[in-house]
């Protein structure tokens, strides 16, 4: 069983609501929010071992918001969810934490900052040698090390 | 019944292996037995699309975040600094940066020199063709000439300065200060089989190339051509005694969950500095009812981590970011002692080139630098790729209070007692890590970097598991001799960090193996001359 499957409606609405608090999306930047429909399906497939604290997470959110977060007029969730950040402790850290790495990396989200969308292997990355001059000084000092009796 | 051996080894990671390898020149029958399996290179993360997620889960530095059923749990609630390892054919040299510094010879001379802790019974000469022969067995990359340690000659040149090394260069270089390309166990070349290094950037949880060397893909192949066993899913209990006063062997747990016993008549432990204390205690018997080979109770006791003082910056322009083995360059400008600086001893930095992408995400929302918002990405795009940083490792000295002792209700998968960990940072410690906080600002500074932060202790920082073991010529005073048998038992051998007497201020591999390689041989020459359990 998945453990989207566990969360009740109403935590994932809280929770949809909450990731489009949190990365909201962006018409500058071309990027979506962190609510997408893709992202969020990856947040709930993604939460694992981190599910009971998410679940605790979301508990303290909604009663923060004296029910339901998303129930919330937009206007009044910034303030709550100012509250929740303040508040959440590790239980939220670990929330956020799946929010982000599912966010960053989206295909679109990636591209927009100038990342393939591809896993390091087999292709790596090429990082230049550089300068080796600027060794020399540290060349010319004499051992630095102590000597032993 | 399994077949008696003539030597067991306990553990298939940085000394076990290379024991093992030593050891196979005898042609006698050498087994090791591992706790984890096998991890095939396409396990590895850097295979997927969710290579960043997987440091959270089965590829977590923390075997109490990984869980996997071949690790152990740790009781580290006690610690300000939790313990990292992995469990697996490699132990965990599949886990590590590949930094790869060697002890300086003063780092054995401690008490000597600046008197505090204790020198240690054999000296950097002693270990120096050992050394020399890790470094061939490993394959290491660096650059001869380093003013800030013996002459030695890595064989493959080394890694890449990148964008990243050359801003932190030319700031030590404003400073007049010491740096140097790190040694590194990653392969900057074709290298006995293994893949040059691709600048993967994710070096840590292991390298799906090869490139990083891991003793599954350096000592083991040939030991295990050589005729050495290797039995994985082993997980030992105890070690057993017999009543002549020797070790008769071990009982573990085999992959089913059942009980085996297997004797031999030698036993060496490679199990780390947590893991080799808590089978010494666990190995109750009425000779020893406090743990085997504990008269001085010493075992479990002064455990040295390394506190990490990490201070990081961000530079004006996007640099390396994760592109590339992240440590690259070291310094060793304030490792040897100066008194006028309040504290004896001293540390190594290690130059970070940047971290991953997510991580900065990550990171920096967990101390607020980034915002939840319509800001979040303005914000994000100024930080990615152009953190840089520098940790201290930071000389612990050895302090009988900091300790593994058996947690009383905490157990493993077969429901043998899990070790716990008391530990606090000493005194002279602290001030040597406001030191290196102090100076690796002025670095960051000079490098033009700027929103600067620190983070110290690193909390997962616990990577150096030394100590809790020690070496000694005083049998009242430590648990092994200089060749790293136990003084209490004299078929019984420690090889791993555990036997340090002191900590330095490096990352250990490249000593523990070097150590390691040199008590092979004494082994070797002792069962030869007949004189090895004299």
């Amino acid at each position: 069983m998945s453990d989207a499957a566990i969360l009740t409606d109403a935590e994932i609405r809280d929770l949809r609501t909450l990731a489009g608090v949190m990365i909201p999306a962006s018409d500058a930047h071309k990027v979506p929010g962190a609510d997408d429909e893709l992202i969020f399906a990856d947040i709930l497939r993604s939460l694992e071992r981190d599910f009971g604290d998410c679940r605790r997470a979301l508990a303290h959110l909604a009663q923060l918001s004296g029910g339901s977060f998303s129930a919330l007029a937009p206007e009044r969730r910034a303030g709550i969810a100012a509250a929740f950040k303040k508040e959440g402790g590790a239980a939220l850290a670990l929330l956020n934490r799946v929010v982000l790495l599912c966010y960053y990396r989206d295909d679109r989200v990636m591209r927009s900052l100038g990342q393939e969308p591809r896993p390091p292997f087999p292709k790596g990355h090429v990082v230049e040698q550089g300068d080796w001059s600027l060794l020399d000084p540290v060349k010319q000092r004499s051992a630095i090390y102590r000597r032993t009796p | 019944m399994n077949e008696k051996v003539d030597v067991l080894i306990i553990g298939s990671g940085a000394s076990g292996a290379a024991v093992a390898w030593s050891l196979a020149d005898t042609r006698m029958r050498i087994l090791c037995l591992e706790q984890g399996d096998w991890v095939k290179s396409t396990d590895y993360p850097s295979h997927g699309r969710d290579w960043e997620a997987r440091s959270f889960s089965d590829f977590a530095t923390s075997p109490n975040r990984r869980r996997r059923p071949t690790d152990y749990p740790i009781n580290d609630d006690a610690s300000p600094i939790k313990v990292v390892n992995f469990n697996g054919v490699g132990g965990s040299t599949i886990m590590y940066t590949a930094h790869f510094p060697r002890l300086k010879p003063s780092d054995f001379k401690v008490r000597t020199l600046d008197g505090v802790a204790d020198d240690w019974p054999i000296d950097y000469e002693t270990l120096e063709p050992f050394f020399a022969e890790n470094d061939r067995m490993m394959g290491v990359s660096g650059l001869a000439g380093d003013p800030a340690y013996p002459w030695h000659e890595p064989p493959m040149p080394p890694l890449p300065l990148g964008k990243s090394g050359q801003v932190f260069g030319k700031a030590m270089n404003k400073l007049g200060w010491h740096w140097w390309p790190s040694d590194s166990t990653i392969a900057t070349v074709e290298y006995e089989g293994r893949g040059r290094c691709l600048n993967l950037g994710h070096c840590t949880p292991g390298c799906a190339q090869g490139a990083k060397a891991s003793t599954d893909i350096t000592y083991w192949p040939i030991a295990l051509r050589k005729g050495v066993e290797l039995r994985t899913h082993a997980r030992v209990r105890e070690i057993t005694m017999g009543a002549d006063g020797m070790a008769t062997g071990v009982i573990y747990y085999d992959r089913d969950g059942r009980e085996q016993v297997q004797e031999a008549e030698l036993v060496v432990i490679a199990c780390n500095g947590v893991g080799t204390p808590r089978l010494m205690l666990n190995s109750q018997s009425g000779k020893f009812p406090n743990g085997i080979a504990n008269s001085t109770g010493l075992v479990g006791r002064n455990l040295m981590f390394h506190p990490y003082a990490q201070t990081y910056g961000y530079a004006d322009r996007p640099l390396d970011g994760n592109h590339g083995p992240p440590l690259c360059l070291w310094s060793q400008e304030f490792y040897e002692t100066d008194k006028a600086r309040g504290f004896v001893r001293g540390y190594t930095y290690q130059f970070g080139r940047g971290i991953q992408s997510i991580a900065e995400a990550i990171q920096s929302t967990e101390v607020g630098r980034m915002p939840w918002g319509p800001d979040h990405h303005r914000v994000y795009r100024e930080l990615l790729n152009r953190r840089i940083y520098l940790s201290a490792i930071c000389e612990d000295l050895p302090e009988e209070h900091n300790r593994v002792t058996l947690d009383p209700v905490l157990k493993d998968g077969n429901g043998i007692p899990a070790p716990k960990v008391e530990y606090r940072i000493g005194e002279n410690t602290q001030k040597m890590i406001q030191h290196a906080l102090k100076n690796a600002r002025t670095i960051l500074e000079t490098a033009g970097a700027t929103n600067i932060g620190t983070q110290v202790p690193i909390l997962n920082g616990g990577w150096h598991l030394l100590g809790t073991a020690r070496m000694g010529s005083d049998p009242e005073r430590s648990v092994v001799n200089g060749w790293g048998r136990c003084h209490d038992v004299k078929n019984l051998f420690i090889v791993d960090g555990s036997i340090w007497t002191t900590s330095g201020g490096v990352n250990p591999t490249s000593t523990i193996q070097a150590l390691a390689l040199y008590i092979a041989d004494q082994i070797k020459t002792r069962v030869s001359d007949g004189t090895v359990f004299e």
